[in-house]
């Protein structure tokens, strides 16, 4: 970084944070980190969490990976990487475990997961291996932030209209059910996570038409 | 004998990997392009599967639980290792794909180069240390269970993953709208899937 004086922010690394969030979101476009992302949606608060831990993972594993990418023999990398997550992994899990109990058993296996979710194996081979620690930090960031965003997005269309509330308080007012509104019972249920991603990503290359795939080969 | 036939069953219908808990999604959605290479990649996933369960079944019951090493003397009765279990479970599951990936290598170039970048990738496949962590949640009591647990969650995927690769094999000729073509729809008709699949709910033999 220090040689050619790059700003900390220049557009390029900008770009880096920015990207992920849409034109080439971790969920939608590249197809990775699906597998947490569905099933602990059911709520907002662990998907909340969730997206919290994966963006501390995601940081702190793309600045060791990039400092250690000249060290690394190329044959062995995916055992060396996964050893890293895994130990940034176990420190998440017993965080959560001493200070969020009741989210850490919602979350089960999930956080354990956690290091097999392929955003992140995707980005320290795709990224942190060729690149500087600073910008690798950057890539880790957005990218675990669009990943995030989704999960958000889901957590409450799936909270809302599931069980009538938005991080544990009531939003639906109790009129509405006297009246005879019931909640959806299939938003609670697995399948509908898949649907609900795939409502998004319809709208997002609705609105963005480049990201339309061609008829498929 | 009836306990381990119950536990493959659910394993392969009520628990689905996919459907009911979307373990190894990544590489469900982006191999399932045609049949020929969804077989390949589903046999891989059983392969592993049934190999990395039983013998993180061993690790966790003789070095990792809670009392685990009173084998090697007494005094360790309360020596609780389980935090290591993440590290070496998947320790376990890396060197045990490098294994199957220099068979196919081997064995079928064509399936080798088919699956490209996804035969490393069974190693972050999220159902592959999914069984050995669910493994471990619902605590089974012999060998022979966990094995059968491995090898029916990998049926399990296996079948998903044939399906919807035929499904999309055929869908390639209707008029899907644009923006939903691809990605999209693999999404929705999981989804379909998966209520399908919740029929089998409660089932018990």
């Amino acid at each position: 970084m220090s040689q050619d004086r790059e700003p900390l922010f220049s557009s390029k690394n900008l770009k880096l944070l920015r990207e992920p969030l849409d034109d080439s979101n971790p969920i939608t476009v590249q197809v990775l980190g699906i597998c947490s992302a569905l099933a602990i949606t059911v709520k907002l608060e662990p998907s909340v969490v969730m997206a919290l831990s994966v963006v501390f993972v995601m940081g702190v594993s793309n600045v060791v990976v990039s400092l250690l990418r000249a060290k690394i023999p190329p044959r062995i990398r995916i055992i060396v990487q996964l050893t890293v997550i895994a130990s940034l992994v176990i420190l998440v899990d017993e965080f959560l475990a001493a200070f969020a109990y009741e989210v850490s058993k919602q979350l089960s296996v999930f956080v354990g997961l956690i290091i097999t979710n392929c955003i992140i194996m995707g980005r320290l081979e795709a990224f942190a291996l060729a690149n500087k620690p600073w910008p690798s930090f950057l890539d880790g960031i957005g990218n675990a932030a669009g990943y995030g965003l989704i999960l958000v997005i889901v957590g409450f269309v799936r909270e809302l209209f599931g069980s009538g509330t938005i991080y544990g308080y009531q939003v639906v007012p109790e009129q509405a059910y006297t009246a005879g509104y019931e909640n959806n019972g299939l938003f609670i249920l697995p399948p509908m996570a898949l649907v609900t991603v795939g409502i998004i990503i319809w709208v997002q290359r609705y609105r963005n038409r480049k990201l339309i795939e061609e008829q498929q080969s | 004998m009836e306990n381990l036939v119950n536990i493959f069953v659910k394993s392969i219908f009520v628990d689905n990997m996919i459907f009911a808990y979307f373990l190894g999604m990544c590489s469900y959605l982006a191999v399932s392009k045609t049949v020929k290479t969804s077989t390949g990649l589903g046999l891989a996933v059983v392969f592993v599967l049934g190999i990395t369960v039983p013998i993180n079944y061993l690790i966790h019951n003789y070095i990792l639980k809670e009392g685990a090493l009173t084998w090697i003397s007494p005094q360790y009765a309360d020596v609780d290792l389980s935090f290591l279990s993440f590290i070496l479970f998947i320790a376990v599951i890396a060197s045990m794909v490098q294994l199957v990936e220099m068979v196919i290598e081997k064995f079928s170039p064509t399936l080798y180069s088919n699956l490209g970048i996804f035969l490393p990738l069974i190693a972050v496949n999220c159902s592959i240390l999914g069984g050995s962590l669910f493994m471990q949640e619902r605590a089974y009591n012999s060998l022979a269970e966990a094995t059968v647990f491995g090898l029916g969650s990998g049926v399990g995927w296996f079948l998903a993953i044939i399906g919807i690769a035929a499904i999309r094999e055929k869908i390639r000729y209707s008029n899907v709208p644009a923006p939903l073509r691809g990605l999209g729809i693999t999404f929705i008709i999981t989804g379909l899937m998966g209520i399908a699949f919740m029929g089998f709910m409660g089932i018990k033999l």
